[in-house]
């Protein structure tokens, strides 16, 4: 099951083209989501409004140069590696965010060019899919029943769902649908992997056409705010912060901030 | 004036949820953020502001400290065990301030007061409260201010 493409036993009953338009038509419906998102939330022209006034108290100029670094830095640090969220958090949402990335990108290049009949998909394409597939549920499960701050520090059971939860239990359950039906194909189970199959694309077009109502917007703002705050570092203006202090150890027990989980 | 959050800066972690003494820092429902949900019930204690990592907790400071249109920002760091302030005034004019962490971890180091010595009447008519002056880490009393330094305007 593992090194077989699932796109290409599906090209069988459905043409390849059938299912880059569905991939466009995802796309489409992403852009389509995030533009009405920013519009109705005026998100963007407020952090570009909060900018401009935090460029006003700056204290230091930071040249062409320095901003290209930060950004590097930024990318390298809060966005490839999630440094903004620490311990566990972290780790299930590089789990989730790289298993994501990898189970989309394999999927568009499998639908892309090998998904007709007698295409022969190289065996690394359909082991990246599934992998991708078991990372983001592992991430997404994990982060679903443990580390959700729901859960975590307010004290609310696993299966209470919000709003906020559209995007991750979407994303957990498209990734859990494919690879079902991913292995019922294998098996040979006709009907059951038709019916999974047809779960598979409802839950995709949940996850891609709930983008307005739901958090997936997120992945386009985070790296934006992140190298913004970044940028207010290094000139200074730091959102009126104050800068760290340069006293020894003498004050206090300087305790370590314990796992809100006090409920 | 009651906390507010920047929802650019949080991350949805929980640790405001976690402290705040009136229970009303939660989660919204649909975004997975940190909400002050009864502004009318906030002790301006500050806790949530110090406690979120992302500095992303901001309350607007006591006007008879600070006039409109200034800003008070905190930075905890507990591996130096500070906090520093600075009260940013509207025309431009800073004041920065640091401060030892006293927080003690959850549950732990209860002052056993029954096990203390009753104060005597010149501990209770002293300006010094429980603990200090060795509670502040200081061994001089507290700190005083001349009357000539009085801001002007002031009169006692």
């Amino acid at each position: 099951m593992i090194i077989i493409n699932p796109f290409s036993q599906l090209s069988e009953f459905i043409p390849s083209i059938a299912m880059q338009t569905f991939i466009v038509a995802m796309i489409i419906l992403v852009v389509a989501g995030t533009v009405v998102d920013m519009i109705h939330k005026k998100n963007v022209k407020y952090f570009f409004e909060n900018a401009k006034k935090a460029r006003k108290q700056a204290t230091r100029t930071v040249s062409a140069g320095n901003k290209v670094s930060i950004v590097i830095k930024t990318v390298a640090s809060d966005v490839l590696t999630t440094s903004e969220l620490g311990g566990r958090r972290r780790l299930a949402h590089l789990l989730g965010m790289y298993g994501t990335i990898i189970f989309w990108a394999a999927s568009a290049i499998m639908i892309f060019n090998y998904s007709t009949p007698e295409s022969v998909t190289p065996s690394i394409l359909p082991l990246l899919w599934h992998l991708g597939a078991i990372m983001t549920c592992l991430g997404g499960y994990w982060f679903w029943f443990f580390l959700r701050v729901d859960v975590l520090a307010e004290g609310n059971p696993w299966y209470r769902v919000i709003k906020a939860d559209l995007f991750v239990l979407s994303l957990v359950v498209t990734a859990t649908f494919g690879l079902v039906w991913s292995y019922l194909q294998a098996a040979g189970l006709s009907g059951w992997d038709t019916l999974f199959l047809v779960l598979f694309t409802l839950s995709n077009l949940v996850l891609f056409g709930g983008v307005y109502w739901s958090k997936f917007a997120h992945m386009f703002y985070k790296p934006g705010a992140a190298i913004q705050k970044h940028l207010a570092e290094a000139d200074g203006s730091n959102e009126n912060l104050p800068v760290p202090t340069d006293k020894p150890k003498q004050f206090g027990l300087g305790i370590n901030r314990e796992s809100p989980k006090h409920y | 004036m009651p906390t507010f959050v920047y929802m650019t800066r949080c991350d949805g972690c929980g640790h405001c949820v976690d402290i705040c003494p009136s229970d009303i820092m939660h989660i919204d429902e649909t975004i997975r953020r940190a909400v002050n949900i009864e502004p009318n019930f906030c002790w301006e204690c500050y806790a949530c502001v110090k406690a979120c990592p992302q500095n992303a907790i901001d309350v607007r400071g006591y006007a008879d400290f600070a006039p409109m249109g200034h800003s008070v920002r905190v930075l905890r760091e507990e591996e130096k065990g500070t906090i520093s302030w600075k009260v940013k005034f509207r025309n431009g004019k800073e004041k920065n301030f640091v401060s030892p962490i006293t927080t003690k971890p959850w549950g732990k180091h209860i002052p056993k007061l029954a096990e203390k010595e009753i104060p005597n009447k010149e501990a209770l008519d002293s300006q010094l409260l429980y603990s200090e002056p060795k509670g502040l880490n200081i061994d001089i009393g507290l700190p005083e201010m001349k009357k000539e330094r009085f801001k002007q305007g002031v009169y006692y």
